[in-house]
């Protein structure tokens, strides 16, 4: 169980008249995800999404507010949280030197696995997403939608209680969308507990079992899709997203 | 333990990349070796006189500094790029690793990177006539060079932001240094301000301890103590740039 409270992020910034201050990407968030559920961080471009995956899986720390995994704090845990997380960035951060296979082993070296369970892992998960066939290729040589499917299967080597997807279809085809929605479902049919940043709403309707609505950095909302559809009056989650963050036209 | 297998593990990665290119490495090591030892070895060095020896013997050693610091420093500076171009550092970010591995595993490829291609010199210096005496004294220093360029590289590639900014290391840091800190004439010939000033820098002990171990000398003291206080510096330095890419 993830329980995050009263989160704050604060950046250097240089105000219009070139005075330095602060400007907040995450303003007093708080939440709890459960376990085993598909939990959906939704909100427009800049609202503060990937800074909150960020400071949940260590990458930045946060200003001040507290994050706890199953009661154990962040901030004195870190490395025994980062061995219950996986992480799938947005963006491809593939060691571009290395191949399929050795930017597979790499993260399992890097997970502490033993000879053995990586390279049953590796040729595992690289079947499981119909990747074995370019174990030996440069990652450069891959096509967007084989680079996303490898940024998840990566994640999953050293089989994570909590997986994060930031934004896991950014810019791929309907097919391919659908393919690594299929691969998300799977892993929570498995028990992984998934939490996802996306700015595609009917991805979020689609995945999540709750769906948290930030905008500016703040809590808008948080409730099921049903939920929103229900207290907003609209047959969408979009619509309810619009009427919610005030983004409406 | 674990620590170690996470020391490993960063080196592995480099020594697989290393390995993969290792033929090309080799023979990119060699031309700029074989250009200084033709031109000033067997060219200009023949109307140069220097005490104890040849041009070339005094040469030599001056060339394995300059160049054990140039290829340490650009060992690490593709983690720059894994930094702020392809996010691969993200990768040892999130792993549950010991921190300061990293840090370690990476100087230890550029050290011995800088090592190889020390051994390239070496080689093409014997075959080009020069004399000079090898101990593991003079080994350790070298290591010394390697390790303290290698952090210089490393805190370079945590600060900077840009390709630009990087290249001007080069231009106004190493490219400096490799032409006036004792490699190809001593820092004796030097104004005295002038030579204070050089006196501040790695590479100029580098050069007086590798020149004078070649020569079968005693270590002087002073150098290696300048050399140390570099290497725990950088260290200290990178390892805290490092923890604080997640501030």
């Amino acid at each position: 169980m993830i329980e995050v409270n009263e989160l704050v992020k604060q950046f250097p910034h240089r105000q219009p008249d070139g005075t330095a201050g602060w400007k907040t990407a995450v303003d007093h968030l708080s939440f709890s995800v459960e376990q085993g559920e598909i939990f959906g961080l939704l909100g427009p471009n800049g609202a503060g999404k990937t800074t909150t995956i960020r400071m949940l899986t260590m990458q930045t720390q946060p200003t001040s507010g507290t994050i706890r995994y199953d009661g154990l704090a962040a901030a004195q845990h870190a490395q025994d949280i980062k061995n219950l997380i996986g992480v799938v960035p947005q963006h491809v951060n593939f060691d571009q030197d290395l191949t399929v296979g050795e930017n597979m082993e790499l993260h399992a070296r890097l997970h502490h696995l033993g000879r053995a369970a990586r390279r049953q892992r590796i040729a595992e998960l690289l079947d499981y997403v119909e990747l074995a066939d370019v174990v030996n290729d440069g990652v450069r040589r891959l096509s967007g939608g084989m680079k996303r499917r490898l940024l998840i299967v990566r994640a999953l080597i050293h089989q994570p209680r909590i997986l994060f997807l930031d934004e896991p279809t950014v810019a791929l085809d309907p097919q391919v969308r659908r393919r690594i929605w299929a691969l998300i479902r799977d892993m929570a049919a498995q028990g992984t507990t998934i939490f996802l940043t996306t700015h595609y709403i009917e991805e979020a309707e689609a995945l999540c079992g709750r769906v948290a609505m930030l905008d500016k950095g703040q809590l808008v909302a948080l409730d099921t899709p049903a939920g929103y559809r229900e207290r907003c009056h609209v047959p969408t989650l979009e619509e309810a997203f619009l009427q919610l963050t005030g983004h409406k036209a | 333990m674990q620590k170690l297998y996470d020391i490993w593990t960063v080196f592995w990665r480099d020594w697989l990349v290393l390995r993969r290119r290792l033929a090309k490495f080799i023979l990119s090591r060699m031309v700029a070796p074989i250009l200084y030892l033709v031109a000033f070895g067997w060219g200009l060095g023949r109307s140069i006189q220097v005490t104890g020896g040849t041009y070339l013997d005094f040469l030599v050693p001056g060339i394995i500094a300059l160049n054990s610091m140039n290829i340490s420093f650009n060992s690490l500076t593709p983690v720059h790029a894994e930094r702020v171009y392809h996010k691969s550092l993200e990768e040892y970010i999130l792993a549950p690793i010991w921190p300061d591995a990293f840090v370690i595993g990476k100087c230890l490829a550029a050290i011995l990177r800088g090592l190889i291609s020390s051994a390239i010199i070496l080689v093409l210096a014997y075959a080009f006539g020069a004399h000079l005496t090898l101990s593991p004294l003079f080994l350790a220093v070298l290591i010394l060079n390697c390790l303290i360029f290698a952090e210089i590289g490393f805190i370079a590639a945590m600060k900077i932001d840009t390709f630009e900014e990087m290249s001007q290391v080069n231009t106004y840091i190493l490219l400096p240094m490799s032409f006036l800190c004792g490699t190809f004439f001593s820092a004796h010939a030097l104004p005295t301000a002038v030579r204070y000033l050089i006196e501040l820098l790695p590479l100029t002990h580098t050069s007086y301890l590798l020149r004078g171990l070649g020569q079968g000398e005693s270590v002087a003291l002073g150098s290696v103590g300048v050399l140390l206080a570099y290497a725990v510096g950088g260290w200290l330095l990178g390892r805290r740039l490092f923890r604080g890419l997640t501030k």
